[in-house]
């Protein structure tokens, strides 16, 4: 007789994974407000093509990130690896922020001596994605689940972020989510496939894409005087 | 419940509202300003800085909805040095920096007191946001709303969780009063009844006593905080 999957993760991949989570996602943008600003967003269908262009570069590097983090990889190699993969100055700022947020969040909701340890060598935050996948862990959560939460976080942040700078109708924007998620399944099984290879390769053998305007525009809004979102 | 819970608090910033820096130190009081957008949240804090920054250490974060505004105003203004001056950027969303989502807002005050301490009180002020708007606990040890006679006398009357909630009320720009067509005593009565015993304090920065009210209440409570 098959015995029954344990499901005994899936609400904290729930918690982990809600947008109201307080890990500071809040006043980010993905890059939506440069996109908006540059005219390369406009509506519901270019905010389709921006996010599975992001969603197969950073969102697919993120992942990966992540899932190899919750396999157990060590952090230091990881954040390097992410700071090699993240062209942008202001990105790398903003990853490492938004990781010391999500670490302060995590130690309060699952503490744990891993995260503890990762705080102690990275006091001002260690690369967002890798506090993911320890944070994972420490929920109790496997590779797959970390992973699903960095793509999911790679396309929800521009769509409701877009929401407000476009005062877009929410609906179509959360329809551009839904008809990225068989999608956001292939990059995840990708990602954790990457992930695995690392474990008995090293960190170099994880995606390496980039999108180059992603990185461009993190930079111009780095420098703008008035802006809605941080990045 | 969980009295053996302290191992979440032995790293450094596990905790928002430890009153213990990792170092074991007591670390700063911290206010928060809140209430709608041009009620003088601002002018306040500059006000306060003025008042009390020769007897106490101390430091300012701001919330701006889409500008570094507010804290520009403080560093032109000069009332504290600018490394004592961090603004937060909140996604257009200042009620979500201050009260559901305290985490940047956290590491700002931490790396304050990291950066210019030992420091006795941070101000923390939010932009300018709804009535509904107030501080989480995580983030700050009592509250100041601010509300002006030029938004309305009907204010204090309709309450909600920054009028009625806030451990001090103060309504700004009394002495507009007269031209806006505001009633001082009926919105002082107002807030009486819907705060109950908590402090209210009518104020004009630009009168003789100016934050002279609200200085002494926060010294108040910072006797309170270090007791």
């Amino acid at each position: 007789m098959p015995t029954p999957t344990p499901s005994t993760t899936r609400a904290a991949l729930l918690v982990l994974a809600d947008g109201r989570f307080p890990a500071g996602g809040h006043a980010h943008s993905g890059g939506a407000e440069a996109a908006v600003r540059a005219g390369r967003i406009t509506g519901a269908a270019e905010l389709e093509e921006f996010c599975r262009g992001r969603l197969h570069t950073a969102g697919l590097v993120a992942a990966s990130l992540a899932a190899a983090a919750a396999l157990g990889v060590g952090p230091a190699p990881l954040d390097a690896a992410a700071d090699a993969r993240t062209p942008s100055p202001a990105l790398r700022r903003v990853a490492r922020r938004l990781g010391r947020q999500l670490m302060r969040a995590a130690r309060a909701t699952w503490p744990s001596a891993e995260l503890d340890a990762l705080a102690d060598r990275f006091p001002k935050g260690a690369h967002q994605p890798v506090v993911l996948g320890l944070t994972a862990r420490a929920a109790g959560l496997g590779a797959e689940d970390a992973a699903y939460c960095s793509v999911y976080e790679s396309v929800g942040g521009p769509a409701s972020a877009t929401v407000r700078l476009l005062s877009l109708d929410p609906f179509d924007a959360t329809g551009v989510l839904a008809r990225l998620a068989p999608e956001m399944d292939l990059v995840v099984g990708r990602a954790v496939e990457a992930a695995w290879r690392a474990v008995d390769e090293g960190v170099d053998v994880l995606p390496a894409v980039s999108a180059p305007l992603l990185e461009i525009g993190a930079e111009a809004h780095g420098g703008w005087a008035v802006r809605l979102f941080a990045s | 419940m969980h009295l053996d819970h302290t191992h979440t608090h032995d790293g450094p910033s596990a905790v928002g509202a430890d009153a213990h820096r990792p170092d074991g130190s007591r670390r700063a009081l911290r206010i928060g300003l809140g209430g709608p957008v041009g009620s003088g949240k601002t002018a306040t804090v500059a006000a306060l800085c003025r008042a009390l920054r020769d007897e106490l250490s101390l430091a300012v974060v701001t919330n701006d909805i889409y500008t570094r505004e507010d804290a520009e105003f403080l560093l032109r203004e000069a009332v504290l040095p600018p490394e004592r001056i961090t603004a937060v950027e909140t996604g257009a969303c200042p009620h979500t920096a201050i009260r559901d989502d305290i985490s940047a807002n956290l590491e700002a005050v931490e790396d304050l007191e990291d950066e210019v301490g030992p420091l006795d009180l941070i101000l923390v002020e939010s932009g300018g946001d709804n009535l509904t708007a107030t501080f989480s606990k995580g983030l700050v040890d009592a509250q100041i709303f601010v509300i002006d006679v030029a938004g309305g006398d009907d204010v204090p009357r309709k309450g909600g969780p920054g009028v009625t909630t806030a451990d001090l009320l103060v309504v700004n720009k009394t002495d507009l009063a007269p031209y806006v067509g505001s009633d001082l005593a009926r919105m002082a009565a107002d807030a009486k009844a819907q705060r109950a015993e908590l402090p209210v304090v009518l104020q004009s920065l630009r009168g003789e006593d100016g934050v002279t009210a609200v200085a002494g209440w926060v010294r108040e409570r910072l006797a309170a905080w270090t007791a």
